[in-house]
């Protein structure tokens, strides 16, 4: 009987194993910051190199922080739909500018439209380092708090944003007010 | 005696090949820390390219990381703290040899598992075999079709 029994359970747990494995993206490199506080910066704007954006800027604030990169072609694909979450207006949309040059930076805001409150200009990616950027884009959810509630790799999607980050949004800021 | 010389030559051409096809030069004069420092890109993990070490890879995040890593050694932090900066921004994933922890201690056992189930089946179908062919007979009774070899 067992002979029967035991390799036919070793082959299900096995089955069981492989098919989690199909069904996992092995690109989407979970981030450890998740529930910890943000890493702070302080770096210059793709706007205007005299003015500085930083974190401390947005202290008791749920913000969303894009990073993207005019040699990011996602990030052309993803654009729309920050231009239109920052019509929408729920949340600011901070963008870091990762690895680029500021001129295409910000021809690409003029030509393309800008969605974000501000960019931080983070051209040696140090920045990204910190906040354990491995791609473009990558979206950050930060709450009131300074904590990282939620990372999302991937071009920003209406589906993503409605069932990802709005429900995050209004619990942080359910636990900020009671 | 020949061979050998020839065997070393290759063998010292290749453990001599820069950290990286993709730093221009030396990053240290030291010999020491510049060993150090290749060993070190060997061990992260590019983040991006994911079967490469920081060491193989073109792309930009594995350039940064590598600059990163010569600016710590230069600074004097450790290996152990260099490792944990970046574990703290990248996770375990960054590290091509994962911290044993619970949720990684199956993934260390199972080459000893997996060799101790061999063992015990070997065990069991020596011992069965050595029986006899009284064992067998009774056996191909109960499981017919289950063959005699």
């Amino acid at each position: 009987m067992w002979r029967y029994i035991l390799p036919g359970a070793v082959f299900l747990v096995l089955v069981g194993f492989l098919g989690a494995g199909l069904f996992r993206d092995p690109t989407l490199v979970p981030s450890p910051l998740i529930g910890k506080p943000a890493p702070a910066f302080s770096l210059p704007k793709v706007e205007n190199a005299a003015e500085t954006i930083s974190l401390e800027q947005y202290k008791g604030r749920v913000f969303v922080l894009n990073v993207w990169g005019t040699w990011c072609v996602a990030c052309r694909q993803e654009h729309e739909m920050l231009l239109a979450i920052a019509r929408e207006g729920v949340v600011p949309l901070v963008g870091l500018n990762w690895k680029d040059d500021r001129t295409q930076a910000q021809a690409w805001l003029a030509q393309l439209g800008n969605p974000y409150d501000a960019s931080a200009f983070d051209e040696e990616g140090r920045v990204g380092i910190d906040w354990g950027v491995y791609g473009a884009p990558e979206t950050f959810l930060v709450d009131g708090n300074g904590q990282v509630l939620f990372k999302y790799i991937s071009p920003m999607t209406r589906e993503v944003w409605e069932k990802e980050f709005l429900p995050r949004i209004q619990t942080a800021r359910q636990g900020a007010t009671s | 005696m020949k061979h050998f010389a020839v065997g070393l030559v290759i063998a010292l051409l290749v453990v001599m090949q820069p950290a990286s096809a993709f730093d221009s030069e030396l990053a240290f004069q030291d010999p020491a820390m510049q060993e150090r420092y290749e060993n070190m890109t060997r061990l992260l993990r590019c983040p991006m390219c994911q079967n490469q070490a920081i060491a193989d890879s073109p792309v930009g995040v594995a350039a940064d990381l590598r600059r990163e890593l010569r600016e710590q050694m230069a600074a004097g932090r450790t290996d152990l703290e260099i490792m944990d900066f970046m574990t703290a921004r990248y996770g375990d994933f960054i590290l091509y040899n994962p911290p044993v922890k619970p949720k990684t201690w199956l993934l260390w056992a199972a080459p000893v598992l997996l060799l101790l189930i061999g063992l015990v089946s070997a065990a069991v179908v020596i011992m069965r075999r050595s029986k006899g062919e009284m064992d067998d007979a009774a056996d191909d009774t109960s499981n017919p079709g289950a063959g005699t070899a």
